[in-house]
């Protein structure tokens, strides 16, 4: 049998609860202030605006382009290249009088002009009214999940186990936000979407730890209740870091192969992937504990539970 | 322990059957074809329609692959692009104005796949290329419109009843009705109640002047808007037969927004161009009795006329009365003028129209009419010709310095209607053929790599069972992509992460029953009792944890949008799916292998 994780005795990691819960207060302050400080970079989706790529025959001159558009007019244009050097992407604020349905078209004749070869391989125009609408869905959807996740957690477990999973769920988001704050990564429709996924996926984590924490009430009659928890976490140790490594694996795939559409997609993930772990192990399982779960919690309800948990095993 | 009844086989069997059968056409593609529809429903489709399509084509020496019937027209496939072009060319030619000939792509699995409703997936636009447009209904216009026209209709009522009145007018999204006594203002709340039930009647006294305000109810306002709405879509619809693009969506959107989806559309600024025209055509008469020149001096034009500006530069006076609109026009067709050889466009009235302009025509011999294209609230004379004699028959011709470019846009205009109100595009996703394709590369690749990496690893960790958890895995991408092409859902590039996604995330369920069959079997289970231990105690888990990020799904199905809203159709179903091939699938490959030893010294974990 091949392991990795072939722990015999049980790590005592809430013991370590108060340095962890400080590193993770420490990164999670970083991202605040990075997100208050910076600000998301929010992608056309959000603010409204056109974004043009377009593609040479051969290496594209960024100066040539933004010379182009300056002489129609259009000044606060960003011109950068994208992918390969071939590539352009151009990004035209809105514009409260213009028609910008109208902007991209006479942006590719403008260009046309100066190179026949160029090829438009793709506009999105998002106006003012569509991209809050957008952000406010977004928001909306972030708040719609973290209620879904608690309640759900909150009637198969108990509240402190919900309060506590969502507080290292948000940790996570808050983290992953505070990232594409501080390097200033495109926040667009798809990464929102990523950073949701990943909301579901992690607390995944904390429900299989919180699974054993209860099975372990029941098992453990001797055990303190930081006893219980961290042989909860040990013995979960193995197929939490295996898990993740698997969806990595996937992640990565998509970060290389994926190109750029995909490329922060799988940015938010990866960021989302490894400080999952850490927060479903380190943050959740502390917090529980100072909430003060204690056996009694599980007794009577616990029984009931469990049954209910064999017996559905057992149809299938 | 470890052995299942056999029902379970065969429904693990029938699923299995189901996956291989809806996934393989997707292994067979599409080929570029051609489609020919009728416009507007008139000719009928049928064994008529195929015969003349194959003989045309056969005339002209095309090579084709397949000719279909279905109820939306006859498709043609062909070998590539190129023929499929020029087969457009040629059928366009030769069948005329009444069909719409459109590039397509066509399934090009055999017949009995298609036959038991096994298509390939549905790719999204960023997958297929093409344009999507998000346009919004400027409702406050639709209402605009219908107060004007109650105005109009007050003012003919009230004459017809030969109730005094001092004046009509529009007054914001209101009709304002001037007395000089209360007494005819009475008689008119009583006609008014009558004849039109959609004015909400207020009394207002203002300056000695006995006023009537009428505004519209709720419910009038709402099915005005409704109607809107509908009337906007057909004739986006009507636009878009014309432009000739195969399998477009045209959806409402909210209370006043419509999507538009055309697969595979290259022009966009064409597209774009007739989606957003609010064109329509109104005659009316020029006013002669009064002073151009002078008019134009004060910048007042006299009551009841406006001041327009012909084609030539000149300035022209005509009447805010509306003869006729394009809302009577039942052809449009662009063409010549018999004399001067110009362009332009001949008009055919249905029969009220014809009535109007026949009556019109004859009361103002002598006289001239100005005939306006609308556009976006602004008039535009395109010609006021005299009118020489009575015009019956309901033909007319409408000419003046357009090019013969402008005429057959205005034609196509004039023939799908007009929009009830003015639409503005509020979102615009345009995707390129080319990069259609490297979207679904990479999609793929994405996907592949990402596979066989977890494959590997797997099978390397945990050897058979390793082995088994990917079968699961294969047959869990299998199911998902078979429902995907079953459902027709639309798949798009986060669509295809979010396949990727859930390979990477059903591998969780996997690894959590090998690793409790592991602990099982440290803690001194016999080799079958550890295997029935750890699927039954991690399906409590699997359970939890796959809820969790359905409710995840879910939220992001419900709020998100286009491509997000791919994703998560995606995401719900493949957590589906996995619960089915992990826990199921798995067990049932296991209990197959193992099920059936008594005695079992070893497993391979």
């Amino acid at each position: 049998m091949l392991e990795f994780f072939n722990i015999k005795r049980d790590i005592p990691f809430m013991s370590y609860a108060r340095v962890t819960t400080f590193i993770s207060l420490v990164t999670f302050i970083a991202a605040v202030a990075a997100l208050g400080l910076k600000g998301l970079n929010l992608g056309v989706d959000f603010t409204g605006g056109t974004v043009m790529e377009v593609s040479y025959s051969q290496a594209a001159d960024v100066h040539k382009v933004r010379a182009t558009l300056t002489g129609i007019g259009l000044h606060d244009a960003a011109v950068q290249n994208f992918g390969t050097s071939r590539d352009i992407m151009i990004r035209l604020p809105l514009k409260p009088d213009v028609s910008t349905a109208k902007l991209s078209e006479q942006v590719f004749q403008a260009l046309k002009g100066t190179d026949s070869t160029v090829e438009l391989r793709r506009v999105e125009f998002v106006g003012p009214q569509v991209g809050k609408e957008l952000y406010e869905n977004g928001a909306l959807a972030l708040l719609v999940v973290c209620l879904g996740i608690m309640a759900y957690l909150a009637m198969r477990f108990e509240w402190r186990f919900s309060v506590a999973a969502i507080i290292a769920n948000m940790h996570d988001v808050v983290i992953i936000l505070g990232f594409f704050a501080f390097f200033q990564w495109e926040f667009s429709l798809t990464v929102l979407a990523g950073v949701l996924a990943v909301l579901g996926y992690s607390v995944n984590e904390s429900v299989v730890v919180f699974d054993r924490v209860r099975e372990n009430f029941r098992k453990l009659r001797k055990a303190s209740v930081a006893e219980v928890i961290d042989n909860a976490i040990t013995r979960t140790m193995s197929r939490t870091i295996i898990t993740h490594t698997m969806t990595e694996l996937m992640v990565l795939s998509m970060f290389f192969f994926g190109g750029e559409a995909l490329h922060y997609f799988a940015l938010a993930l990866t960021i989302g992937i490894v400080f999952g772990i850490y927060s479903s192990v380190l943050v959740a399982s502390p917090i529980v504990m100072w909430l003060g779960i204690s056996r009694e919690d599980f007794l009577k309800p616990e029984k009931k539970e469990g049954e209910e948990a064999e017996a559905e095993a057992g149809t299938v | 322990m470890n052995r299942y009844p056999l029902w379970k086989y065969i429904v693990i069997a029938v699923a299995l059957l189901f996956g291989l059968i809806y996934t393989l056409p997707n292994f067979y593609g599409e080929s570029p074809a051609v489609q020919v529809s009728p416009l507007r429903g008139m000719t009928k489709v049928d064994q008529g329609l195929l015969k003349q399509v194959d003989e045309a084509l056969k005339k002209g020496g095309f090579a084709v692959q397949g000719i279909a019937l279905d109820t939306a027209g006859v498709k043609v496939r062909f070998a590539d692009a190129e023929t499929q072009i020029k087969a457009k060319d040629l059928l366009q030619s030769q069948l005329g104005e009444n069909f719409v000939v459109a590039l397509n792509l066509v399934s090009s699995s055999p017949k009995w796949l298609s036959s038991l409703g096994a298509q390939p997936m549905y790719l999204g636009l960023d997958l297929r290329g093409g344009v999507h447009f998000l346009l919004q209904v400027d409702m406050k216009a639709a209402i605009t419109k219908a107060i004007e026209r109650h105005v109009g209709d007050t003012r003919t009522g009230l004459r017809e009843k030969k109730i005094a009145y001092s004046g009509v007018s529009r007054q914001g999204e209101a009709v304002e009705v001037k007395f000089r006594d209360a007494e005819s203002r009475g008689k008119a709340i009583e006609e008014l109640q009558k004849s039109a039930p959609d004015l909400l009647l207020k009394e207002v006294e203002e300056g000695g002047e006995f006023k009537l305000l009428g505004t519209l109810k709720q419910e009038a306002q709402k099915r005005i808007q409704e109607f809107a709405l509908q009337q906007n879509i057909t004739t986006l619809r009507n636009r878009i037969n014309e432009l000739g693009v195969a399998e477009p969506i045209i959806q409402q959107q909210g209370a006043d927004r419509v999507v538009v989806q055309l697969p595979g559309v290259q022009d966009t600024a064409k597209a774009k161009d007739i989606l957003g025209r609010t064109a329509t055509l109104e005659i009316r008469m020029v006013d002669e009795e009064h002073d151009v020149v002078a008019a134009v001096q004060s910048g007042q034009p006299p009551f009841g006329s406006e001041i327009y500006t012909e084609r030539k530069g000149l300035p022209l006076l005509v009447k805010k009365g509306v003869v006729l609109t394009g809302d009577y026009i039942s052809d449009a067709q662009p063409g010549f003028e018999s004399q001067s050889g110009e362009p332009a466009v001949h008009i055919s009235l249905d029969g009220r129209g014809a009535r109007i302009f026949k009556q019109v025509t004859r009361e103002n011999v002598g006289k001239r009419m100005a005939i306006l294209l609308i556009e976006k609230g602004k008039g535009e004379v395109i010609t006021a010709p005299v009118i020489r004699e009575e015009i019956g028959g309901g033909r007319v011709q409408i000419s003046g310095r357009m090019t013969s470019t402008e005429a057959s846009d205005v034609a196509l205009l004039l023939r799908a209607g007009a929009l009830a109100a003015p639409m503005d595009i509020v979102e615009e996703r345009t995707v390129g053929p080319s990069m259609g394709a490297e979207n679904i590369a990479k999609g793929f690749n994405s996907n592949i790599y990402g596979f066989i990496a977890i494959a590997v690893f797997m099978i390397f960790y945990y050897r058979f069972f390793g082995v088994i958890s990917t079968a699961a895995l294969a047959v869990n991408v299998l199911l998902l992509v078979a429902i995907l092409s079953l459902l027709q859902a639309t798949l798009t590039l986060p669509g295809m992460a979010g396949i990727a996604l859930t390979v990477g995330m059903a591998i969780d369920a996997n690894v959590l029953i090998n690793e409790r069959i592991r602990e099982e079997l440290r803690n001194g289970l016999s080799a079958q009792a550890a295997i029935h231990a750890g699927y039954e105690r991690a399906f409590a888990t699997i359970l939890d944890s796959n809820i969790t990020s359905l409710v995840a799904g879910v939220a992001l199905f419900w709020l998100g949008s286009g491509p997000v809203r791919g994703f998560a159709v995606v995401l719900c179903l493949g957590i589906l799916t996995s619960m089915f091939s992990a826990v199921l699938v798995s067990r049932g490959f296991v209990n197959l292998t193992y099920g059936r030893k008594a005695r079992l010294d070893k497993v391979s974990i």
